[in-house]
């Protein structure tokens, strides 16, 4: 993945893969320690040291990993592990939407940003205005975010022994990117009634099923943008247009 | 212990049912980039899902350590208020809403 296609400003790919390195920090903030907790949590399983960067690198998908540790080891049957996969990362159809794949023309490069596409990539991508994005610079912060989470598992495998009690609530770094990101999305008042909806979506969905709360609140914004979209189409097109 | 087999068996469920989910919508949106609904949706998503992501961060990070809801909630206050206060600077309001987080379960 070293030769990305070339972005919409060739002649500036070094500044690109350093931008996206750069925007790779604040993610990798969450990501290294919850690899760390990967590691730690799969020794303390009593699993084999490689299935930590093995599962890291068959997949790249954070929350669902740790998920996936008590039940590896407890050998749950190979159907129920596999719609545990398909509810946790459900919520990954919804990013092709907005997830800027088009700007990436090498086939390979496509392939490892579609294959790297987790929450913080999508999320940082989605804070950035698009003029400044590009393949050089999303790729760089996937390649580099894949470091740090399979960096962090073998950090985590290697200490497992000689640290019997991680640091509390490094996990929280999660949540804080979460909600900066969030705060940078929000950039004028028109994105108040998207911004309502969500806050709708996961109100109910935590009430009703908190096991899975993220996948039933994905599931009901998405039908909420779909009947504003219904709504705003019987209205005068102004406010529409522009948004 | 799990055989070998059987974790070579997770790892190829994993990786098929991911990728899957990750690249079969971008297939069939391909064939929809003009359709005005799925312009609007590309428009309207990112903050809402950004908002669930959140949202749904801090419900586990609480659900984890009920104990800390309130080191939590004040956490995400000190993330929004230095990002907002010192002119968006993502590393460092990640780092000290974290730092702040990680004092008061660890102090108190």
């Amino acid at each position: 993945m070293t030769a990305p296609a070339p972005a919409p400003v060739p002649a500036t790919r070094r500044p690109q893969i350093a931008a996206g390195v750069r925007d790779s920090f604040s993610a990798g903030l969450g990501i290294f320690p919850l690899g760390i907790a990967l590691g730690l949590l799969m020794l303390q399983a009593g699993l084999p040291w490689w299935l930590t960067p093995a599962l890291s690198l068959a997949t790249f998908a954070g929350s669902l990993e740790l998920l996936l540790v008590s039940m590896i080891a407890t050998v749950t049957p190979l159907a129920a592990v596999a719609l545990t996969v398909l509810v946790v990362n459900f919520r990954h159809v919804f990013y092709a939407f907005s997830f800027p794949l088009h700007l990436v023309k090498n086939p390979l490069a496509k392939a490892y940003a579609v294959y790297a596409m987790i929450d913080e990539a999508y999320a940082v991508n989605a804070s950035l205005p698009a003029a400044e994005r590009s393949a050089p610079r999303l790729l760089a912060m996937q390649i580099a975010c894949h470091t740090y989470w399979v960096g962090g598992g073998l950090v985590g495998v290697a200490i497992g022994v000689a640290l019997p009690a991680p640091v509390k609530g490094l996990e929280f770094a999660l949540c804080a990117l979460f909600t900066v990101l969030t705060l940078d999305a929000f950039r004028s008042r028109r994105e108040i009634p998207s911004a309502l909806l969500a806050g709708a979506s996961v109100a109910v969905a935590l009430v009703l099923t908190p096991g899975i709360a993220m996948f039933t609140a994905l599931l009901l914004f998405v039908a909420l943008l779909l009947a504003r979209h219904a709504l705003a189409a019987r209205r005068p097109a102004a406010e529409t247009a522009d948004a | 212990m799990p055989s070998t087999a059987y974790l070579i068996a997770v790892l190829a469920i994993v990786f098929t049912i991911t990728i899957a989910l990750r690249a079969l919508p971008f297939a069939v949106l391909r064939t929809l980039r003009t359709s005005a609904i799925v312009r609007q949706l590309s428009v309207w998503m990112p903050v809402g899902i950004l908002a669930i992501l959140a949202v749904t961060a801090l419900h586990g990070t609480i659900a984890a350590e009920p104990r800390a809801t309130l080191y939590a909630l004040l956490a995400v206050a000190v993330t929004a208020g230095v990002h907002l206060a010192f002119g968006r600077r993502t590393i460092l309001s990640v780092g000290i809403g974290t730092a702040a987080y990680v004092v008061l379960v660890n102090a108190f």
